[in-house]
């Protein structure tokens, strides 16, 4: 039995100009202790897929198919009660803006202690000498000082630590953090992804770590789940995917990072074209018409997710057996 | 694990906070101008039956229309010999307490129809909503006297009718920060951490509007003020003999030909308890706003 299973969820958000399938069949898993990657462009259903996990949707948004098991458990048939039981106790998710993420009249060490007070009963003294602990535990110095302190007064990178410490109050089998890296300096960036590697190492919590950042994956995540329109293009070990990836938009992401020891003359490649309307894709395959590969064939059908080597990816030119790389070469 | 030491320094950072209140005053000087206005205002009310020197009711012929400055009369007598300083000072008492409770009304009724509506939104949101609009329809006062025509005219309910004309004021303004907050990742993150929706909009959003309500109130119990006047003016709020502002200026201005300071004295009590809110509204929104602080 896996930590958290998704088995082919579907999510839509009902808008006034129409339906769009955010989250359109996506199944994957994730174990304890594992730290699982998401990644795609902004729209590609991966924020989605976590507010689906937490049923923190928008009020446009409704699972229609699927279950999300966690310890086997099917969540998408539970009450709102029952819910919040799991959020904050089995569950946490930490969020892209750690500055907007603390509420400004209350303590730091208040909030950090809060779900506590939620889960446990416990009152605000305890609450705060545990928040006190959980400040050192992701390295908040001066805590003793800092939880007394109101928010505005923390830097962004303090921001995400407390918030981060807020997500461990409860030891959570599970966290969520979506972009939690986005709006902060590049230096702590590296820190607080060191954090949550340690805390990953020391806790056995599963991690799954949704970003648009393909520098962030590879530092720090076991497996990787590529998306694109809602749908799972690319599934696999991070150093497989990296190594070769075999669907063109992974393929792609790789290639248009720029990079220090290239030619100087050589162009940034970028993805051709834009991100699909989600309320009209394109028949057949979703990446078709940007793809650089794409045969006739991609514009008909749509590939299912198969095995391409060691990993999954939904693309008929890999999974006929041609390498990406040999022929983005030959072309 | 001790929790000594947070709460030691919980301690000191409340100190740190007094001594920011001190701050607030001295960056804006007219803050504490208004509220030791408007604290003085309140004082007078409380303290009218020590500090008149007359009995505000009591009729002496002989002394009838007394110009101000008047020996043993500051401010002058009336038709009917009544002390106009004791009767300005109990007035005190009668538009304070209605300003109080009009507010009152007006915040609490219009603040859980703004909560609801834009917590849950959707066929809620939009039926409360037009409910509200219809309030808005009518001019203000025009409503009031319309409500205090049909429940009879005495104070209490020129109180229902001037809180009920606020209550659009508060429950689109509360909607509108309910929304915007909303949108606000900490409300997010803490619906993830396993929040009810009754602790969220009591502990995390509720908090959070209390700048933007606290201005409000002080501008609309300035509105009150005036309101309550209108109404005892036209004989629908407080009633005779009752000392009250409104209806002096009424029974005054049959004089204001000869003897103006009838209506001019209880005119500018009015005029300076609405200035003194109006004045304390606007510091402190220039002072709460988190755009204008340094």
């Amino acid at each position: 039995m896996h930590l958290l299973e998704l088995d082919d969820v579907h999510t839509n958000l009902t808008l006034k100009a129409g339906v769009v399938r955010a989250v359109d069949g996506v199944s994957f898993h994730i174990d304890a202790g594992e730290t699982l990657g998401i990644v795609g462009e902004s729209g590609s259903g991966k924020s989605m897929t976590a507010l689906s996990i937490m049923r923190l949707l928008p009020s446009s948004g409704r699972i229609t198919s699927g279950a999300i098991r966690f310890k086997g458990r099917d969540m998408t048939g539970l009450s709102e009660d029952e819910m919040e039981d799991i959020r904050g106790t089995e569950i946490a998710m930490i969020f892209q803006d750690p500055m907007s993420s603390l509420n400004p009249v209350y303590r730091t060490g208040w909030q950090v202690g809060e779900p506590l007070q939620i889960h446990r009963g416990v009152n605000a003294r305890a609450s705060i000498a545990a928040a006190i602990a959980l400040f050192k535990k992701v390295g908040i110095p001066d805590a003793e000082k800092r939880v007394a302190q109101y928010p505005h007064v923390f830097s962004g990178g303090m921001s995400q630590r407390a918030m981060i410490a807020m997500g461990l109050t409860t030891s959570p089998s599970l966290l969520i953090a979506d972009e939690p890296t986005t709006a902060l300096d590049v230096t702590i960036q590296a820190q607080i992804l060191e954090l949550l590697r340690n805390l990953n190492r020391d806790s056995g919590m599963a991690t799954i770590l949704i970003t648009h950042n393909l520098g962030v994956v590879a530092g720090i995540c076991d497996r990787v789940i590529v998306m694109y329109a809602g749908r799972v293009v690319e599934q696999g070990r991070t150093e497989d995917v990296f190594a070769h990836p075999e669907h063109p938009y992974t393929w792609s992401l790789l290639r248009s990072i720029p990079r220090l020891d290239a030619d100087e003359r050589e162009p940034l490649k970028p993805i051709e074209g834009l991100p699909p309307d989600m309320m009209r894709l394109p028949s057949g395959c979703k990446f078709g018409p940007r793809c650089p590969f794409a045969i006739k064939r991609c514009a008909e059908e749509e590939p299912e997710l198969l095995l391409v080597r060691d990993q999954l990816a939904r693309c008929w030119v890999t999974q006929a057996g041609t390498s990406l790389r040999e022929s983005a070469d030959a072309g | 694990m001790s929790t000594a030491p947070a709460l030691v320094a919980t301690q000191a950072s409340i100190r740190e906070t007094r001594i920011h209140l001190l701050e607030l005053g001295r960056t804006h000087p007219r803050v504490i101008l208004a509220g030791s206005l408007v604290l003085l205002l309140f004082l007078i009310a409380l303290l009218a039956p020590f500090i008149s020197p007359h009995d505000p009711i009591a009729v002496n012929a002989d002394n009838a229309y007394l110009p101000p400055l008047s020996p043993s009369h500051l401010l002058g007598t009336d038709e009917l010999g009544r002390d106009l300083f004791s009767r300005v000072l109990w007035g005190a008492r009668v538009s304070l307490p209605v300003a109080f409770v009009a507010v009152a009304v007006g915040l609490v009724a219009g603040g859980v129809i703004g909560l609801i509506s834009g917590y849950f939104g959707g066929v809620i949101d939009l039926l409360l909503m037009r409910l509200v609009d219809a309030l808005l329809a009518f001019p203000a006062l025009i409503l009031a006297i319309a409500i205090v025509a049909a429940l009879g005219p005495d104070l209490r309910n020129a109180m229902i009718a001037i809180g009920i004309v606020a209550i659009p004021v508060y429950a689109r303004l509360v909607r509108a920060l309910v929304l915007q907050l909303k949108q606000v990742e900490f409300i997010a993150a803490t619906r993830s951490l396993g929040a009810t929706p009754l602790r969220l909009i009591v502990r995390h959003m509720i908090p959070n509007l209390l700048n933007p309500i606290i201005v409000q109130v002080s501008l609309s119990a300035g509105f009150a003020i005036l309101a309550e006047a209108t109404l005892s003016f036209l004989g629908l709020g407080a009633q005779v003999p009752t000392p009250d502002w409104g209806q002096m200026i009424n029974s005054g201005a049959t004089f204001l030909a000869n003897d103006p300071w009838l209506a001019i004295v209880p005119g500018a009590a009015i005029s300076v308890t609405v200035f003194s809110f109006n004045l304390l509204g606007d510091s402190l929104r220039d002072a709460l706003d988190p755009r204008l602080r340094s």
